[in-house]
């Protein structure tokens, strides 16, 4: 039961991790109707440049935990958020009304470009960096020994999480930004008859996505405390199946569906093996779309002729 | 007269050296924003653990000086060419040479193929880079039956050719099956993992269906790393044996190739044959799918490709037509697997990654889907293109992936379109997306 319960906490941080990246996902294909490819690469960029900010503000000799925190989270999400607007802006826009296959190669090219973009500017090895935040608490004590622990880094992981999507669901439900993107992924020509400003409101879905990415780069390199070039494909697979699993164009969906990979992944590890854990999460994105295509909070789509 | 769009766009046109020295600006500035930490920092892992950092601002500078150059230098091309689609009128002579070049180029092509171990025979590097673009036509062919023809967006065919390279690597090295027993099986294998694959995906639309067979092949992948006592894993499997010419060993032995026939034996024999096999597979794979195209199974691909609720309506099993198309292509896969793993000797997961999808589907965009030549072409630049950036090693994949993306826009239906025209005796027009719904499968 400790057991149980100790990998429940571990599996939410990770789902955590991964509804951040899902959410840029399924706001991008709720506008545009793309598979943005290159997203799990995006966070991946967000990781690095995280790992470089932490780096000078160390040398530089800061030492209050909170400050570097809050900078690093700042500079990782803006230059970030600049990578998604200008990749949309190269790769994307020009093909927004080419024929559908289009777009979606340019991501996977894009994503590529990526990948070894930072493999050239930073080098093909894992980096490490040490803890940053230590400690925790422990939980619960069993009479055998073992202890459920919560550790520090775990709870902000966490916290985090929830007040971005606090933030983030203000943004979309209250916003003139938020009604303009919620008009666009409804009906791009009406709502640009309407006075919407649609190729603005789609570069800004790309920025918010891509700094949600950041932010869960940020994570990822907190609670790992490693970064290496590739951890992008897996990441974003694993992302999408989550919004995929939620119902993609579902913003909550994205979360619970991010909060239910990392637990299916972290179980499976735990029970079953570690090698596979992959290839149950892949499994499941087959099985999700065989039974239920929609997901769980997605609206079904009708196709017209 | 009224300004037509045309006209407005030759008003920008006069736009001066204020505007174009104002865009260079911001996209330098924003090229510092995105180089600054990522190239001017480079970190590294030390000795100890210990992560350690020195500055590049020479490269972060002449990246920035890069970009705003290449700012200048695209805008002025932009306002030199003007808009791009603009009218282009081809003289009848030059329409009638092309299309002259176009009915001959692909004899040509191909006997210009058989004779290549003649002129080159001397040549090894040659001779393996060009059993190499036959390997990738082949794949490219292949694949371009579930992309180009059936219109099914498959980003996991690699796992076919992994299905195939494992059959026939496994079977020889454990039940020591000679090749020509495992190439049929090899194919008949990945075939029905191709099936496999069709039916959970029978209902999922484009996009969605692109991601599961992305993730099939992971799987397929990950399941040969993991899968230690089968496949060797990580190690591969080694001393997979070559290919006899029907039972005849091409060796230096007493009853090998060479010594039947009384001539003296030479390691380029088996480059050789290994060349006009893989020649005689492509063929075979190009072949089968003209015949296919005629055959009611062929029209049916196609009508799947531009509509599937009119192809249902017409009454055509859509079941039927995905399965025949993943199974059909997932069979040359499989076939181009076998002989991959008979041509290296040895084979290990690091063969079939996702970039190995990407590059034959690249080829297949690239080529126009549908178009069999084409594909060949596309076939033989991505390679031969691969091969000159060799030296650049790590740039390689970048190029690469710039490359995708350059085409993309610059080209969205591949340099040799088999469905749009490729000259425009008018005007360009863009086919509504609406009208033409690849991947909607």
């Amino acid at each position: 039961m400790d057991y149980f319960a100790q990998q429940l906490i571990n599996g939410l941080v990770l789902g955590s991790i991964y509804g951040l990246i899902a959410i840029g996902y399924t706001m991008v294909y709720g506008i545009v109707g793309m598979i943005n490819f290159a997203h799990g690469d995006i966070f991946m960029i967000g990781g690095f440049i995280a790992l470089i900010t932490f780096l000078i503000l160390i040398s530089l000799g800061l030492t209050a935990i909170p400050v570097i925190l809050l900078v690093v989270l700042l500079v990782s999400m803006a230059i970030t958020a600049l990578y998604g607007w200008t990749i949309e802006r190269i790769a994307y826009r020009p093909l927004r009304h080419s024929f559908r296959l289009a777009p979606m190669l340019s991501a996977i090219g894009m994503s590529f470009v990526l990948t070894n973009y930072s493999q050239v500017a930073q080098g093909a090895r894992v980096k490490p960096i040490p803890p940053f935040i230590t400690g925790g608490y422990t939980l619960h004590e069993s009479a055998d020994g073992f202890v459920i622990q919560l550790s520090n880094i775990q709870i902000m992981v966490v916290i985090t999480t929830i007040v971005l999507l606090a933030i983030f669901t203000w943004l979309v439900s209250r916003t003139r930004l938020g009604r303009d993107m919620r008009a666009c992924e409804q009906d791009q020509t009406m709502a640009a008859l309407l006075g919407v400003n649609v190729d603005r409101t789609i570069s800004m879905t790309f920025v918010i996505g891509a700094a949600l990415a950041a932010v869960a780069g940020l994570m990822y390199l907190l609670y790992y405390g490693l970064v290496d070039f590739f951890m992008g494909f897996v990441a974003g697979i694993k992302a999408f199946t989550a919004a995929v699993l939620g119902g993609i164009g579902s913003l909550p969906g994205a979360m619970l569906g991010g909060l239910a990979i990392g637990l299916i992944e972290t179980f499976w590890s735990a029970y079953f093996s570690v090698e596979y854990k992959d290839v149950a999460a892949f499994s499941i994105l087959i099985v999700v779309l065989i039974f239920m295509p929609t997901g769980l909070l997605g609206r079904p789509e009708v196709e017209k002729v | 007269m009224t300004a037509t769009p045309h006209e407005t766009k030759n008003a920008s046109r006069t736009a001066g050296i204020p505007f174009l020295l104002k865009t260079a600006f911001i996209n330098a500035a924003i090229a510092l924003v995105l180089f600054s930490l990522m190239v001017g920092i480079r970190t590294e892992a030390g000795s100890d653990g210990q992560l350690t950092y020195w500055a590049r601002f020479g490269d972060l500078a002449s990246l920035v000086a890069a970009v705003f150059g290449g700012s200048i230098v695209i805008e002025l091309l932009r306002q030199w060419i003007g808009p791009t689609g603009t009218e282009k009128l081809v003289p009848a002579s030059v329409q009638s040479s092309m299309s002259f070049v176009g009915r001959y180029l692909a004899p040509a092509l191909l006997i210009f193929t058989l004779l290549v171990p003649v002129i080159f025979y001397n040549q090894r590097y040659i001779l393996d880079l060009a059993i190499l673009v036959l390997t990738y036509v082949m794949l490219g062919w292949g694949l371009n039956v579930v992309v180009g023809l059936a219109g099914l967006l498959d980003l996991g065919y690699v796992a076919f050719y992994a299905v195939g390279a494992y059959s026939y690597g496994l079977l020889a090295t454990n039940f020591g099956l000679s090749f020509w027993v495992c190439l049929p099986l090899a194919g008949i294998l990945a075939a029905f993992w191709g099936v496999l694959l069709g039916f959970p995906v029978l209902r999922l639309r484009g996009d969605y269906l692109a991601i599961v067979t992305l993730a099939f092949g992971e799987i397929i992948r990950l399941v040969i790393i993991n899968w230690q006592d089968l496949t060797g894993g990580p190690n591969g499997v080694s001393g997979i044996p070559r290919p006899s010419f029907f039972g005849i060993p091409l060796d230096n032995s007493d009853d090998g190739l060479a010594a039947k026939l009384g001539i003296e034996y030479s390691p380029t024999h088996r480059i050789v044959f290994l060349f006009y096999l893989i020649l005689a597979l492509a063929l075979l794979t190009n072949w089968v799918t003209i015949r296919l195209r005629r055959l009611p199974i062929g029209r049916a691909w196609e009508a799947l490709r531009e509509d599937e609720v009119a192809c249902r309506a017409l009454g055509i099993n859509t079941t039927t037509t995905k399965l025949t198309a993943f199974a059909t292509g997932a069979m040359f896969g499989g076939f181009a697997g076998a002989f991959f793993a008979t041509r290296q000797g040895f084979i290990s997961p690091e063969s079939f990654t996702f970039q190995e999808s990407a590059l034959v589907l690249a080829i297949v965009v690239l080529g126009g889907m549908g178009s069999q030549l084409g594909v060949a072409l596309a076939a033989l630049a991505m390679i031969g293109g691969f091969e000159l950036f060799r030296s650049l090693e790590t740039y390689r994949m970048l190029v690469f992936g710039m490359a995708m993306v350059l085409i993309m826009i610059w080209r969205p239906r591949g340099l040799i379109g088999h469905r749009a025209p490729t000259v425009y005796l008018t005007k360009a027009q863009t086919i509504s997306s609406d009208l033409v719904k690849e991947g909607h499968g």
